[in-house]
């Protein structure tokens, strides 16, 4: 079989996995070797689907042995198989990164024969770029659930960041589609990683030049809607990830069903891209908005509204808390509120220290007043035309144009059943005011009409697509 | 200091020309009502100044500026400088005559006119430049690489630290055919050079390998079920696509 053909098929085999990002880690270049890593990550390209490719990400191989029933490779499944020799992969990497296609290096691998064999194989690879072709750019390497722990120590010395799939939030939705893995056999290298990182952070402290461990942290990843476990057990879930195993994100994957089997999603039905986008906004409120778990979703409410972005929703539903007053609020308080961002609420504290805050400065500044107007006074004032009745809020927040933005990311995935009204504490709304959200939407579902996308804005000031 | 009307100053296009122009505003009390380069197109009725480049005039202005706010004053004007924003002289130069009047403070007042509109020109400069250091792609020819790309602001010198660090012990070129300037870099170090006109000469069949794995890998990447072609030009806006090996 041709390098063409392996690529093809190892790539091909790869692509369910999410985490592509090249950051982590700010690494300057050294005479002799190719290559460094900038923290923020770099993007070299997008495919049709819209991600962002950043590494070359393939598979070691997808002869795997393991028979979990949601992945292409299972063992039960007729399709070509095949390996790259650790040095064609290497070759590969290499030229790929001269070239400025990529950033690094995304392995992961099927098992082969068993766990230690192939993180041994893979660990081959990775050493042979390091030290026979001086690579100096960014690695991140999947490990094997089941490896021992000698090879996932070695691999944490010669990678940027390690990651072990959870695959699956709960022990029972393993047991049933993935039953050769274990959770014990999951969460064990990854205690293993976060402690490496750990010891090592306090040696690099004593001696500067010791070799680093995973520098760029650890990852893992979950697929989404396999399996019936509710928004509230993958939100908790994370949450711990991220306390007890210091992770640096945790990865959604929209189940794309591409296996018959009744205990999975029919083939037919769409992968769940709005969830998706909802987990990681939610994801991103408990990383950087001081949110907790429990106060996006609860075990009485355990799915997100899908209408409307949690912070949002969770605004809505506190309006106890609200206006707040941008010339006094502190930090935190000023995060919580809809349309104001880490950078903006940092820019509010900076500027009001010299300057009179105005809403027509707000909006300079980069607050989205279109959401902030509703939960903010500026000297004791609302801005203009503003009611702050929680219906009239949600009225204006999910304007009809917002709507169809909102279904335009992906309307197949409403179900009418699935918009959701919000908590019952906001007593005057009942299903009638969100019949418009309901009407508007058999016309936005005909996948024809609305070029889908747009789904993440990112318009920059100056009006050009960035 | 008097307003004429319909006097424009022509330079050379350089930053140090730029400068010069400032110097001569000052050194005659002239306010022009436009700042424009020999490649602009001059209007009618228009009186146009041509301003040499002197070096030690430029020099002058730009400590000056260093002297009354600070260096960020200085930096911020090299970099609004490789902007595209239209007009990009009359606004810096209205921002250093701010600048003058009232030194240190105006950094207080970035959000006024016409430092807004000079931050949002920032902003898509660092930004492409951002973006570029993804999207360049390098040919390889024997021992030397090459690339072109056609960006709308200068940002080679933003990138050339980024690529300098990243193949130290490579020599490579980067060709920017909107602005003329080219990028070399080899064993000494990296220099920018004015070059007028350049294109990459065709590749031989061991590149040509290299560039359909990538396309192949490009295609085969992305998940069918999830097409969406709108967040793909979003992220990677069209006018960049001519020059990326896995659109070819
Ligand atoms: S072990 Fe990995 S590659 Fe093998 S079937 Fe399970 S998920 Fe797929």
């Amino acid at each position: 079989m041709d390098i063409y053909e392996k690529l093809t098929i190892l790539s091909d085999a790869a692509k369910y996995d999410v985490a592509c990002t090249s950051s982590g880690v700010n690494r300057s270049g050294r005479p002799g070797m190719t290559g460094n890593a900038t923290a923020a990550g770099i993007c070299h390209s997008f495919a049709a689907d819209g991600r962002c490719i950043s590494l070359l990400k393939v598979l070691m191989s997808n002869a795997c042995v393991y028979d979990c029933k949601y992945c292409v490779n299972r063992v039960s499944r007729d399709t070509p198989r095949t390996s790259f020799a650790p040095r064609e992969l290497a070759d590969l990497t290499m030229a790929f990164y001269r070239r400025n296609y990529i950033e690094g290096l995304f392995l992961s691998s099927g098992v082969l024969r068993d766990p230690d064999y192939t993180m041994e194989h893979m660990l081959e690879a990775i050493t042979l770029l390091r030290e026979e072709y001086r690579f100096n750019g960014y690695i991140h390497v999947k490990t094997i659930p089941g490896a021992g722990e000698e090879l996932v120590r070695r691999m944490g010395f010669v990678v940027d960041r390690m990651s072990v799939n959870i695959e699956l939030p709960t022990e029972s939705g393993l047991a049933l589609l993935a039953p050769q893995k274990s959770a014990s056999a999951i969460m064990r290298p990854m205690a293993q990683i976060s402690q490496g990182v750990t010891q090592n952070r306090s040696e690099l402290a004593l001696y500067r030049h010791a070799p680093k461990f995973a520098p760029a942290g650890q990852s893992t990843q979950m697929i989404v809607g396999a399996t019936p476990e509710s928004d509230y057990q993958i939100l908790r879930l994370s949450q711990g990830l991220y306390r007890t195993y210091q992770l640096k994100r945790v990865f959604f994957s929209a189940y794309t069903p591409i296996v018959e089997d009744n205990h999975l999603p029919s083939v037919r039905s769409a992968p769940p891209l709005l969830r998706e986008h909802r987990l990681y906004q939610a994801d991103w409120l408990m990383r950087f908005y001081g949110f907790k778990a429990e106060e996006l979703v609860s075990p009485d409410r355990p799915n997100m509204n899908l209408a409307i972005d949690p912070k949002c929703h969770w605004a809505v539903n506190h309006m106890e808390e609200f206006p707040v007053e941008v010339l006094t609020a502190p930090y935190g308080v000023l995060l919580r509120v809809p349309g104001i961002g880490v950078k903006s609420a940092q820019r509010i504290i900076e500027t009001r220290a010299h300057t009179r805050l105005t809403f027509e400065g707000l909006k300079k500044i980069g607050v989205v007043l279109k959401r902030a107007r509703y939960f903010i006074t500026c000297a004791g004032r609302t801005d203009e035309y503003v009611i702050m009745e929680p219906d009239a809020v949600l009225q204006g927040l999910l304007s009809l144009r917002e709507i169809e933005k909102r279904t335009k990311i992906d309307s197949r995935q409403i179900q009418i059943g699935e918009l959701g009204l919000p908590e019952p504490k906001i007593t005057k709304i009942d299903t009638d005011d969100f019949r418009f959200l309901t009407e508007g939407y058999p016309q936005a579902a005909l996948p024809a009409p609305v070029p889908r996308g747009a789904s993440y804005e990112r318009r920059s000031e100056f009006g050009i697509y960035i | 200091m008097k307003e004429e009307v319909n006097l424009v100053y022509i330079y050379d296009g350089s930053l140090e020309g730029f400068l010069c122009c400032v110097y001569s505003s000052y050194a005659y009390k002239q306010m022009p009502s436009r700042i424009a380069t020999t490649r602009g197109q001059s209007q009618l009725f228009e009186d146009t100044e041509w301003i040499k480049t002197d070096f030690s005039h430029a020099g002058k202005v730009y400590d000056s500026i260093g002297l009354k706010v600070g260096p960020e004053a200085q930096d911020y004007v090299r970099e609004a400088f490789l902007t595209c924003m239209p007009d990009k002289e009359m606004l810096i130069f209205r921002f250093i005559r701010m600048a003058y009047r009232h030194g240190r403070k105006i950094l207080g007042c970035l959000t006024d006119e016409p430092m807004c509109t000079i931050n949002k020109g920032i902003l898509h400069l660092k930004r492409e430049a951002h973006l570029l250091m993804g999207l360049i792609r390098f040919h390889v020819y024997d021992k030397v690489m090459v690339a072109c790309i056609t960006p709308k602001n200068q940002v080679l010198p933003l990138i050339a630290n980024h690529f300098a660090d990243r193949y130290p012990g490579e020599v490579f070129m980067i060709y920017d055919k909107t602005h003329h300037m080219a990028l070399v870099h080899n064993h000494e170090g990296c220099v920018l050079t004015a070059m007028e006109a350049f294109d990459l000469p065709p590749v031989d069949d061991s590149e040509k390998v290299y560039q359909l794995l990538w396309q192949r890998f490009h295609e085969t990447i992305a998940i069918e079920e999830r097409r969406n072609p709108g967040c793909q030009m979003n992220m990677m806006p069209k006018r960049y696509w001519k020059n990326l090996t896995e659109f070819q």
